[in-house]
């Protein structure tokens, strides 16, 4: 066993039911790290960026990084790579939980499905051992019911990760979830997990360990002594997160006028005290929530009504809140707790639904085609209902809202109503008051997205220095090395959270420990920069073109109206240029020297 | 009057929001003092929704936000 990992890849054809033991090539992993790295590199070289993603060509890759379940902070995440149906590009949805860690204790790296089952099936892991079974009679469950019932069957201390009823249904908002309210939630990824009549995937390991693919767990846990110095002694990762949770920004971000409300129609939200982290402690809030190995805490379980569940991130309640002119919490957390049931993405299901409202608004859906839920701004009964229609749809616009706003405003004839990116909605922090996230957003290689490459931190939070978040310099430099570094910790197997306490050096002094490397923080750096090209390269294969790397034109063309940042626009004519000057690409993609300096040699052709 | 908001645990012990007659006030560190609260407590202090320093001036009708450690996402 080498470079923190067990040399073990199962590939499972559901067309035939067979599973295959392969051999992880040491050498790539070196090169691309792990988890979403990794992912990517399998998929590409298995040519998946020309296939239909709904159909049985395409692959569901699992995969887990070196540090995925090892003593380090956050360590329990894993990322599920494939073509997504929604961008038609890549897809990688990172989630946390325990799932990720038990299929690393269980002597798996990675996953990688592929074909289409003949009946719903899902498959049973417990160890080295690896079986099919049919799935049919939980078909229609909630993801939390499910995950009792299967426990139930194989065991308290096994893991389910799952797909509820819109997966089965392939919605293009589909998530995946695992240990009843984590998910991998974005692009998609639930619908090609449907589209191969793949339900769950439960693993139950006995052997809880997998320090013996360490290079060496003693200097692991020597190299883990050190950067929790750096969690403790930081305001945010030592009690912030677990105080607040990440509800903590509703206020912060309002208070920059960077909360977009309405469908992005402005900018400033007048209730935002009522939909912030604080109320939501005050009023709901039950404890705070872990996942493995997480000294952080930020999840939130919080009552439902008599329910106890896992509680909305701050990017739901922006979406339900204030996006869709909402400012009553408990539709907040009922609509994210249907989301988590149902199985669906909570940033574009809410933003699909206040695209709709707009539509409305400008009287493109009429009432007559709402079905008795009127698409208006704030109507908590509506927000509801429609949350239960995208997850289960029926009628044309039921499947039209669940398919994501890009496909929505489209059909209805008003494109520009939709703030996508590469059709996947933006999520929650306004790109014309904070120039540096719209570069984030415009050149994200899975369309509209925060955790691509946070510059909030430094523009806003002031992490690791501040920003001022109005103007355009430096901000091309500040996303690359944000790209890079989150590519990074993606493909180490822990959560992109520990970087508000935790630089490259520290990813670095982890990774080595663990896998015997000894790299410098520039080269680890470079690490993530080859895994930000090979992402490029596989949109590019997938049909992307230089105008996808866009903002919606309201961002460029229409001021914010209030608030402190009103008159402001995004500035993505200066930035995108320095930006693609940073990065060595030419037209949005890498030139034939950036792509040799990486050594991505087998994307020259491409 | 000058409008002070506290967030986040900055609330405990103290109000949600705070009004202040400029004259009383010079800068934002006056507001902190007057309020007890330590300078390293603080991590987001905005004017207007502007980020500043504990030694800005602070005008008649200007929001002040204090926040502690947050973030996210």
């Amino acid at each position: 066993m080498a470079y923190a990992y067990h040399e073990k890849i199962a590939r499972i054809n559901l067309t035939t039911g067979t599973v295959t033991v392969e051999k992880l090539d040491t050498d790539v992993a070196k090169k691309f790290i792990g988890g979403r790295g990794l992912g990517t590199k399998i998929i590409y070289d298995e040519g998946c960026a020309t296939v239909d993603p709904l159909s049985p060509e395409n692959k569901l890759v699992y995969i887990t990084g070196p540090l995925t379940g090892a003593t380090a902070p956050s360590s329990g995440r894993y990322m599920v790579v494939t073509k997504s149906p929604l961008t038609g590009m890549i897809a990688s949805s990172n989630s946390g939980g325990i799932w990720g860690a038990k299929l690393k204790y269980a002597g798996w790296d990675a996953l990688i499905v592929e074909g289409e089952a003949p009946e719903w099936t899902y498959i049973n892991i417990v160890d080295d051992k690896i079986e099919l079974l049919n799935a049919e009679e939980y078909l229609g469950m909630f993801s939390e019911a499910l995950d009792d019932t299967l426990k139930e069957k194989h065991g308290k201390d096994a893991s389910v990760l799952s797909i509820g009823m819109a997966g089965e249904k392939q919605s293009l908002l589909a998530c995946i979830m695992n240990d009843k309210d984590r998910a991998a939630g974005r692009s998609g990824v639930g619908a090609v997990m449907g589209s191969k009549k793949l339900k769950a995937i439960v693993v139950r390991p006995t052997n809880r360990n997998a320090d013996e693919t360490l290079a060496s767990a003693e200097a692991l846990k020597e190299a883990n002594k050190d950067v929790m110095v750096n969690i403790k002694e930081n305001g945010l990762t030592s009690s912030g997160l677990r105080e607040l949770g990440t509800a903590c920004l509703v206020n912060v971000i309002n208070s920059v006028g960077a909360l977009p409300v309405r469908n992005w129609q402005d900018s400033h939200f007048e209730q935002a005290e009522d939909i912030s982290g604080e109320t939501l402690a005050e009023k709901y809030l039950v404890r705070a929530g872990a996942c493995h190995r997480c000294p952080i805490a930020c999840a939130r379980v919080i009552k439902v009504g008599e329910k106890v569940v896992g509680g909305p991130e701050y990017e739901p309640i922006w979406a339900y809140g204030a996006n869709c002119g909402n400012n009553d919490l408990e539709v907040i957390n009922e609509c994210n707790m249907l989301c988590n049931e149902y199985g669906l993405d909570a940033i574009s299901t809410p933003c699909t639904i206040a695209a709709a409202m707009e539509l409305y608004q400008r009287g493109a859906i009429k009432e007559e085609d709402c079905a008795g839920a009127p698409l208006e701004w704030g109507n908590g009964d509506s927000l509801r209902e429609w949350v239960k229609r995208m997850g289960n749809p029926e009628t044309e616009l039921d499947y039209l809202m669940s398919s994501g706003s890009a496909r929505l405003c489209e059909h209805f004839g008003m494109p520009e109503v939709s703030m996508s990116v590469k059709k996947q909605e933006m999520p929650a922090y306004d790109a014309r008051a904070i120039q540096g996230i719209g570069v984030t957003y415009a050149t994200s290689n899975r369309g509209g997205c925060h955790v691509r490459g946070y510059t909030i931190a430094p523009e806003v939070v002031g992490l690791p220095v501040q920003l001022d978040r109005t103007v355009t310099n430096e901000k091309a430099f500040w996303v690359k090395t944000f790209q890079d570094l989150t590519a990074v910790i993606d493909s180490l197997g822990m959560c992109l959270f520990t970087s508000f306490a935790l630089g490259a050096p520290e990813y670095t002094k982890l990774l080595n420990a663990a896998c015997g490397t000894d790299y410098t923080p520039e080269q680890v750096l470079e690490l993530g920069e080859r895994i930000y090209n090979i992402e490029r390269m596989f949109n590019k294969a997938a049909g992307m073109k230089p105008e996808d790397d866009r903002l919606p034109k309201r961002l460029l063309t229409e001021p914010v109206v209030s608030g402190p940042s009103k008159g402001m626009t995004s500035k993505l004519e200066v930035t995108l240029p320095e930006y693609y000057e940073v990065r060595g690409w030419d037209n949005a993609f890498p030139t034939e020297e950036t792509l040799k300096r990486l050594g991505l040699d087998e994307c020259i052709a491409n | 009057m000058v409008e002070v908001r506290l967030f986040a645990n900055l609330r405990k012990g103290r109000e949600k929001v705070y009004f202040m007659e400029p004259d009383t006030i010079t800068t934002v560190q006056d507001i902190m003092d007057r309020l007890n609260i330590p300078r390293e407590e603080v991590n987001i202090l905005l004017i207007n929704g502007f980020h500043q320093k504990p030694e800005t001036k602070v005008n008649d009708e200007d929001i002040v936000s204090l926040f502690p450690a947050v973030g996210g996402g």
